[in-house]
C-alpha cells in the first residue's frame, strides 16, 4: 500500500492534531445491494421507456475508440437527436462506453468510475479489444475480456467501428432497456465476488476498498 | 381576510411555468444547437430526462446538507414564483404577490445560491468547491448592478410593489422603464447575463474545465430536484425583470413571448462571446455594469 494511503497523524497550522485515515475518509466500502425493479409493471415499463430515451454517457474515453465518438456530438451524426447525451461526471451517467483497449492501469479507474454510478447502469463494449483482445491479443499490459471485469450490456464489433454502428448500437441498447433486460448493476451486485476476483487477478497494485462508491 | 383560493391559482401558475419553462430550455437549446448546425434534442427531451432521474433506483448521500441543497435551491425558484405577480390585472395570476414583494424577490434571487453552496461544499468534490468559490463570488457582483437598478425603480416609481411599479408603466411602450430610465436596465441587463449561467459568464459549471462544478456529486433524484429549478428559476426571474423594466405582461402569450425574448438576448451574447475568468468578469462588472447603476440612480 502506498505511503499516502496510511492512516497517519497529522499537525495542522494551528498546531492542532487530527487523525487521517484516507481508506476509510475518502471512500466507502459498503457493499453493492441487488436493487430490484420494485414498481408496479407500467410504472417500471414507463421509467424503462424513459431510460431508454435519456442515454446519458460518462465522457471518459479509454482506448482509440474514444476518437468515433467524438463526431457523434459534432453535426454530421448529431447523437442528441436520439436522447443521447454526455455527462462529465459517473455520478450522472448510465451508460459507460468502454471504447477500444482496456490497460491494466486504466481498468482500476474505470472500475471506480462504473461504480460510482448510479443504478441501473449500462456498459458497452466498443471494439473488437473488449470482446477478445482483438489485435492486442497477446499483450502484457490489456485485458482481453471486459466481460470477465465488468458486467456488458451490447458489443460493438468491429475495429474500428464506424459511428454509424455507435448509433446502430445506442438503438439496440435502447431496444435492450425498454424489454427490461437492462440489469447489468443487479448483476455486478450479485456476482460481486466473482468480478472482485477477476479484476484483482489483473490489477497488482489495488490500494483501494472493494467498492468505492 | 385571506382568500384560500388563492392556493389552487398560485399551484396552477406554477404548473404553466414549469411546462412552459420545459419546452422553452429544450427549444433554447435547439436553437443553440442550429447555430452549430446541429439539430440537437427533441423538444420534449427535458421531460424524459426528468422521469428518468426520478426514477433511478439508487441514490447515496453525503450528509444533511447534501440533502437540503437541491431543496433549498428548488425553494429559491418555487418561492420567487409564488411571491411575485405574474399576470398583469389578473386576479387569479397574481399569486401572493403583497405591498413589499420587491425586497423579498431580492431575497429570493440570492436564496438558492446560497443554499446549493452549502449542499455542494458538503459533497466534499474538488471541483464543486472550486465551483462554488467562482460561483459565489461572481453572483455577489453581478448582485450589485441589478440592486441599483431596482433601488433606482423603486425610487422612480415611490414603490416596492411589483404590481404597481408595472401599473405605472402601462399605456403605452414609451412609458416602460427601458425607456424612461435606460440606465437602470442596462445595468440590470448586464446583471442579468452574469446570473444565467451561459458564456461569457458560465466559468462557475465551466463543462470543459471544472465537469461541471457545484453539481458535480449531485445525481439521481436530487439531480432532478436541481433540473426541476432550473427550468422554473430563470423564468421567475425574468418574470421580475419584465415587470420591473419591460411593462409587465396582461396575458399568458404576452408573457411567453417577452419572457422568451429576454432569455434569447442571454443566448445571443452567449453565442458569440468566449468566456471570461472570474476576475475578468468580476473587472467587466465593475467597469460597465456598476457605473451604469449609478447613473441610473442619478437619473431618477
Amino acid at each position: 500500500m502506498k505511503d499516502e494511503l496510511k492512516k497517519r497523524i497529522i499537525t495542522g497550522p494551528d498546531g492542532f492534531e487530527f487523525e487521517v485515515d484516507p481508506l476509510n475518509d475518502y471512500y466507502c466500502d459498503a457493499p453493492p445491494k441487488v436493487h430490484p425493479p420494485a414498481y408496479v409493471k407500467i410504472v417500471e415499463d414507463l421509467f424503462n421507456w424513459a431510460r431508454s430515451e435519456s442515454i446519458w454517457i460518462l465522457g471518459f474515453g479509454t482506448g482509440c475508440g474514444a476518437i468515433e465518438m467524438r463526431p457523434l456530438m459534432t453535426p454530421r451524426f448529431d447523437a442528441y437527436r436520439y436522447g443521447v447525451q454526455w455527462r462529465p461526471t459517473p455520478r450522472q451517467s448510465n451508460l459507460f462506453i468502454i471504447s477500444g483497449y482496456l490497460s491494466v492501469k486504466t481498468l482500476k479507474r474505470v472500475i471506480r468510475s462504473y461504480e460510482q454510478m448510479q443504478s441501473p447502469k449500462y456498459v458497452i463494449g466498443l471494439g473488437s479489444c473488449t470482446i477478445n483482445g482483438g489485435m492486442y491479443w497477446d499483450s502484457y499490459n490489456t485485458i482481453k475480456k471486459l466481460d470477465e471485469y465488468l458486467p456488458v450490456d451490447l458489443y460493438i464489433a468491429g475495429c474500428m467501428p464506424r459511428p454509424e454502428a455507435l448509433l446502430k448500437g445506442f438503438e439496440d441498447l435502447k431496444k435492450i432497456i425498454r424489454a427490461g433486460e437492462g440489469e447489468g448493476a443487479n448483476i455486478y451486485a450479485k456476482n460481486f465476488d466473482w468480478y472482485k476476483a477477476n479484476q484483482k487477478k489483473v490489477i497488482q497494485d489495488w490500494d483501494m476498498p472493494d467498492y468505492n462508491w | 381576510m385571506f382568500e384560500w383560493m388563492k392556493i389552487p391559482y398560485a399551484l396552477l401558475t406554477l404548473f404553466i411555468v414549469v411546462n412552459y419553462g420545459l419546452l422553452m430550455t429544450a427549444l433554447i437549446a435547439k436553437i443553440g444547437a442550429r447555430v452549430g448546425r446541429r439539430h440537437g434534442i427533441p423538444i420534449y427531451q427535458n421531460y424524459i430526462d426528468l422521469i428518468k432521474n426520478y426514477g433511478l433506483r439508487s441514490s447515496i448521500t453525503h450528509g444533511f446538507m447534501f440533502y437540503l441543497g437541491p431543496v433549498f435551491r428548488l425553494t429559491g425558484g418555487v418561492g420567487l414564483i409564488l411571491f411575485v405577480p405574474i399576470i398583469y390585472g389578473s386576479e387569479v395570476f397574481s399569486n401572493f404577490s403583497f405591498a413589499g414583494d420587491l425586497i423579498l424577490a431580492l431575497y429570493f434571487i440570492f436564496f438558492g445560491t446560497l443554499g446549493m453552496a452549502l449542499g455542494a461544499g458538503e459533497s466534499g468534490h474538488p471541483y464543486a468547491a472550486i465551483g462554488i468559490s467562482r460561483g459565489l463570488s461572481q453572483v455577489t457582483m453581478a448582485e450589485l448592478p441589478l440592486a441599483m437598478a431596482v433601488f433606482a425603480v423603486a425610487l422612480q416609481y415611490q414603490t416596492l410593489s411589483i404590481t404597481d411599479i408595472v401599473a405605472a408603466q402601462q399605456g403605452g411602450i414609451l412609458n416602460w422603464t427601458l425607456f424612461t430610465n435606460p440606465f437602470a436596465v442596462a445595468a440590470a441587463m448586464m446583471s442579468f447575463l452574469g446570473s444565467m449561467m451561459r458564456p461569457p459568464f458560465d466559468v462557475v459549471l465551466a463543462p470543459q474545465e471544472i465537469p461541471i462544478g457545484p453539481p458535480t456529486e449531485y445525481h439521481s433524484s436530487y439531480l432532478a430536484l436541481m433540473q426541476t429549478n432550473r427550468v422554473i428559476f430563470p423564468i421567475a426571474k425574468i418574470a421580475i425583470f419584465m415587470s420591473l423594466f419591460f411593462g409587465g405582461a396582461a396575458s399568458w402569450p404576452v408573457f411567453f413571448l417577452k419572457v422568451f425574448l429576454i432569455y434569447m438576448v442571454s443566448v445571443f451574447v452567449g453565442v458569440v462571446f468566449p468566456r471570461f475568468r472570474v476576475e475578468q468578469s468580476i473587472r467587466w462588472f465593475l467597469i460597465w455594469a456598476v457605473p451604469m447603476g449609478v447613473l441610473g440612480l442619478v437619473w431618477v
